[in-house]
């Protein structure tokens, strides 16, 4: 039953974009987001959704993994392309609705609402489907590193993330086991009213905690025996390292931004919705 | 009593990651018997007694617990878990109550018994493990580990089960705890002609106090006879990465040299016995000649 939950959507095959830089992956996705709000005409979005869909192709993982991310969203999309089609000002009316009135503009928003928030989603779950959680935690502490001299504890956050990941598993069976237990002396999850259950969580929850403040305390005197104090000097066994593939994919990010300035610039045919 | 017929158990069914636990096991387990369950990791000693009070169902097959077919789908658990108690590796991290009475009291209650019977288990289940009256009202986060996992224990026993399956009772404790908690499960055996099923990597254990030892290996059951007969085997046993006692090792290392003694010793008092024996026959011998 908990051994369906899995944290981090890793999915492993070999690929271009697997074997990308973590950190060269998390800034061109940040340059993909900022850019996707630059974005204003069709012509401009049918760029973004070829770039996407050959993106997509190329990193193997398969569309249906993709849309599964965009089903915990779809209600909030929803909602906001219908406040959108109504609320937006405009001199177009398209119908109206006792005092809504939804005019063409609206409609526009609307749809570029729903399209934004698509490849929004497409794009940061791009970077946690080929990334695994660890390069992902490097990554970060790599590029929040400059950040330090202001006093951010750059390696400690990434430290916290990556002991926080790897326990994930471990907490999950201490929980199977102790549920087991709880079962065997006659406790019952599956019936009853909520207040009920939600009850019969404490036996659980209860040792849990303890358990994973006993483990939190042996960990940390594991690494104090070790004479573990933090970033400084430290080497690692894998090293990020730039190939290659990163400054390609970099220029051909730079490219979608300088198409997208293009057709912001020449909206040639782009009015045509209008 | 217990009855297992083809039960086989697979884990994570129709995923990659298939694989089986537990391979066409038939078991039958008499009232009132002591028995040693003994295996290497992940040889399906804990999967197979999960089955014994339907944590797990099987993939295939059946268990027959006192003619009821646990393996039913409507089977009412509740009773299948008060008839057969299952105390886990590590109980005592299962503690989770404000007192030691509440957590013991904790089975009991779910059993639906009044205030006064539950009071009454708790009473008696202290006196089996031997925690004094004094502790009760303590926090069982506050006490030794020994302690803790007496507690837990008193907690399974304080649903009177008919069978008590324990899984490695003694994992983690020194040797006066671990003699300690194996007298205490010894006279549960004969107090209250309780039916124990006992866990253990350690063969020492097992040979002391056990009548009947069931060896698996790879999810199957490779051995089940009386403690002598399986003891016999320390060529097979060691074929599965098990070791014998090392009394019985002593034995067959005399027996190779030359000496008449029986192989099949699993304790020292029968070793000493064995030995004096015959060196008693020795001087028998040279009298005669």
């Amino acid at each position: 039953m908990l051994k369906d939950i899995t944290l981090g959507q890793y999915y492993p095959v070999k690929s271009p974009l697997h074997k990308l830089d973590p950190r060269v992956k998390i800034l061109l996705v940040f340059a993909f987001i900022i850019l996707l709000f630059f974005v204003q005409n069709f012509v401009g979005y049918a760029v973004f959704a070829l770039f996407t869909g050959i993106v997509i192709k190329l990193s193997r993982v398969p569309m249906k993994f993709m849309l599964k991310g965009l089903k915990p969203l779809f209600f909030i999309m929803i909602f906001t392309a219908v406040l959108n089609l109504f609320m937006v000002q405009g001199e177009h009316v398209m119908f109206r609705i006792w005092k809504l009135t939804a005019t063409y503009e609206g409609l526009r928003t609307a749809v570029f609402m729903i399209l934004r928030l698509v490849f929004l989603i497409m794009g940061t779950s791009l970077l946690t489907l080929t990334t695994t959680p660890l390069a992902l935690t490097d990554g970060i502490e790599s590029l929040l590193r400059p950040f330090r001299k202001i006093g951010l504890p750059a390696h400690e956050l990434a430290m916290m993330m990556s002991i926080a990941i790897r326990f994930i598993p471990t907490l999950l069976e201490e929980t199977n086991k102790i549920m087991q237990a709880q079962a065997a002396r006659g406790s019952d999850f599956e019936t009853g009213s909520l207040i009920k259950r939600a009850k019969a969580l404490i036996p659980i929850l209860i040792p849990l905690f303890v358990s994973a403040f006993r483990r939190a305390d042996e960990l940390a005197v594991a690494m104090e025996c070790r004479c573990y104090n933090g970033g400084e000097n430290r080497t690692r066994m894998r090293e990020l390292k730039m190939h290659a593939n990163d400054a390609v994919a970099s220029v051909i990010v730079a490219a979608l931004i300088g198409t997208i300035i293009f057709t912001n610039l020449f909206p040639l045919f782009s009015q045509f919705a209008l | 009593m217990i009855d297992l017929k083809h039960v086989s158990y697979v884990y994570q069914t129709g995923t990659p990651f298939e694989s089986a636990a537990l391979n066409d096991v038939n078991l039958h387990i008499d009232k009132n018997t002591f028995t040693g369950l003994i295996g290497h990791t992940g040889s399906g000693k804990s999967t197979l007694i999960q089955h014994l009070n339907a944590l797990l169902k099987p993939t295939s097959g059946q268990i027959i617990i006192d003619g009821t077919d646990i393996t039913d789908p409507n089977v009412n658990l509740r009773e299948v878990r008060k008839k057969v108690g299952l105390v886990f590796q590590y109980p005592e991290h299962q503690l989770f109550e404000e007192t030691v009475y509440k957590d013991i009291a904790f089975g009991p209650r779910n059993l639906g018994l009044t205030e006064d019977e539950i009071k009454e288990r708790v009473y008696e289940a202290i006196e089996i493990v031997g925690i004094d009256e004094s502790q009760l009202e303590r926090s069982p986060f506050d006490i030794s580990g020994g302690q803790k996992r007496r507690v837990a224990i008193a907690g399974v026993l304080a649903m009177k089960p008919s069978v008590l399956v324990l899984d490695e009772p003694t994992a983690g404790l020194d040797p006066a705890g671990r003699d300690e908690i194996l007298d205490k499960i010894r006279g549960l055996h004969q107090r209250f002609d309780m039916t124990v099923i006992l866990v253990s990597h350690s063969m020492e254990d097992v040979a002391r106090i056990a009548d009947h030892i069931i060896v698996m290996d790879h999810g199957r059951v490779a051995f089940y006879d009386s403690v002598n007969e399986v003891f016999s085997h320390a060529q097979e046993l060691r074929q599965i990465g098990l070791n014998v006692p090392q009394v019985t090792e002593i034995m067959r290392g005399l027996k190779k040299k030359g000496y008449p003694v029986d192989i099949r010793i699993h304790t020292v008092e029968a070793a000493k016995a064995e030995i004096l024996r015959l060196f008693q026959e020795k001087k028998l011998g040279e009298r005669q000649c």
